[in-house]
């Protein structure tokens, strides 16, 4: 159940993001979620719903986009797609070291209201 | 108040049955302009924990506090563990505990009972420990110097794996009273441990676990991982666990400042360790 915690890290960030460039409401939210960050998509959506329900990110949509996951073998030096964090190389079947899958990034918003450019309420 | 993360959010943590610190913060304003537009972030969801982390380390590195987070599923025998550790490295290093647990103060309570200092983070719902909370819980102990700290994390093979706590090692503490395809069901956690703990060896006799099999996923997710076969409860192979743990120091950027002798004691326990490691055929070649 971290994605309870995953999804309160995305209000607060939502929040921070709302002081800094100044909007009110944010409607839309692009995550990139790697397909090795051992996150449940469903529960991290659910979660997302429920930690925003009274806040300026009610009703927003979580977008999710998950890039393949790159690997290169550890004994041939082979690159590869990745589907699990275990799946080994296909050229030797030797194990492979993670690049990439394993983001956890808030990439951009859809927002709405404020003044855009303006920093601090008053 | 921390620096890092001004604490603004309604977090459920509980420190020796307290809060964290008194404080309270404004909302986010909504107002006027009706149009959408988009706007770049990229936020990365573990940064601020990454930072806590950080600044743990730096503060266990220049206390030259060893911190080790242990991790397992519930009923491992991770405080039994615990527990055997401490009692026999009670009086010899300066030893301290950070207990991580949903809701009761029962696992703090068997550690003080061995003498050692011990605080107690309450999650409430969380399932994890995270970095934040382990630097509150150090405001609350007394770091001396060459100790070690141990961070037994909440029970759960899942959720602590994302969360580093800035301890210089991740220990997984697996009973054979478990499935022996542990590492294929919860492998971000054994990729992310440096060493394993095969708990409750005095039961193997009793269950259905392949070592051997449990031990060739583990180095599948993982290949630098250490692995410890021991029974907390008879002692058994504890020995090489407790040299494990006294045989480094702190992550050391001191180890210019650290004269000869000692580099050559720590280097010929390492091959010792990896000599016996060998021997019981846990090393790959
Ligand atoms: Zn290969």
């Amino acid at each position: 159940m971290h994605e309870v915690s995953l999804a309160r890290e995305i209000l607060r960030i939502l929040q921070e993001q709302a002081r800094m460039q100044g909007f009110g409401r944010v409607h839309r939210v692009h995550l990139e979620l790697g397909p090795l960050s051992c996150v449940d998509p469903e529960a991290l959506i659910f979660a997302f719903e429920a930690v925003t329900a009274d806040t300026l990110a009610r009703g927003a949509r979580l977008e999710l986009h998950r890039p393949p996951a790159r690997g290169t073998c550890r004994h041939c030096g082979h690159g590869y797609t990745m589907d699990s964090l275990v799946t080994p190389c296909p050229r030797c079947g030797g194990p492979g070291r993670i690049l990439s899958g394993l983001e956890m990034r808030v990439r951009d918003l859809e927002v709405s209201g404020g003044h855009a450019g303006t920093s601090r309420e008053g | 108040m921390c620096t890092t993360c001004g604490c603004d959010d309604h977090s459920p943590l509980r420190i020796d049955g307290g809060s964290l610190h008194p404080h309270g913060q404004g909302q986010a304003h909504a107002a006027g302009q009706r149009e959408r537009r988009s706007i770049p972030v990229e936020a990365d969801l573990l940064a601020r924990n990454d930072a806590h982390a950080r600044a743990n380390r730096e503060r266990f590195d220049s206390a030259r506090v060893r911190a080790l987070n242990l991790v397992s599923s519930p009923g491992s025998g991770k405080t039994a563990l615990l527990v055997a550790t401490l009692e026999r490295l009670s009086g010899e290093i300066p030893l301290a505990v950070i207990e991580g647990d949903q809701e009761t103060q029962r696992d703090a309570d068997r550690i003080r009972a061995t003498g050692v200092a011990a605080v107690q983070i309450n999650t409430g719902k969380g399932c994890h420990l995270d970095a934040h909370g382990v630097g509150h819980a150090c405001d609350h102990l007394d770091l001396r110097e060459d100790g070690l700290l141990f961070i037994e994390n909440v029970g759960n093979l899942v959720c602590p794996a994302a969360f580093d706590l800035g301890a210089h090692h991740r220990v997984l503490v697996l009973s054979v009273t478990e499935g022996d395809d542990k590492p294929f069901k919860y492998p971000d956690m054994f990729r992310t441990a440096d060493a394993l703990v095969i708990n409750k060896l005095d039961l193997l006799p009793h269950v259905d676990f392949d070592l051997a099999a449990c031990e060739a996923q583990a180095l599948r997710l993982n290949p630098d991982m250490v692995i410890f076969r021991l029974s907390a409860r008879t002692g058994e192979g504890l020995e090489a666990w407790m040299d494990w743990l006294c045989a480094g120091r702190p992550q050391a950027q001191q180890a210019d400042d650290r004269d000869e002798d000692e580099l050559e004691t720590l280097r010929r326990r390492v091959a010792e360790l990896e000599a016996r490691l060998q021997r019981a055929g846990l090393m790959s070649s």
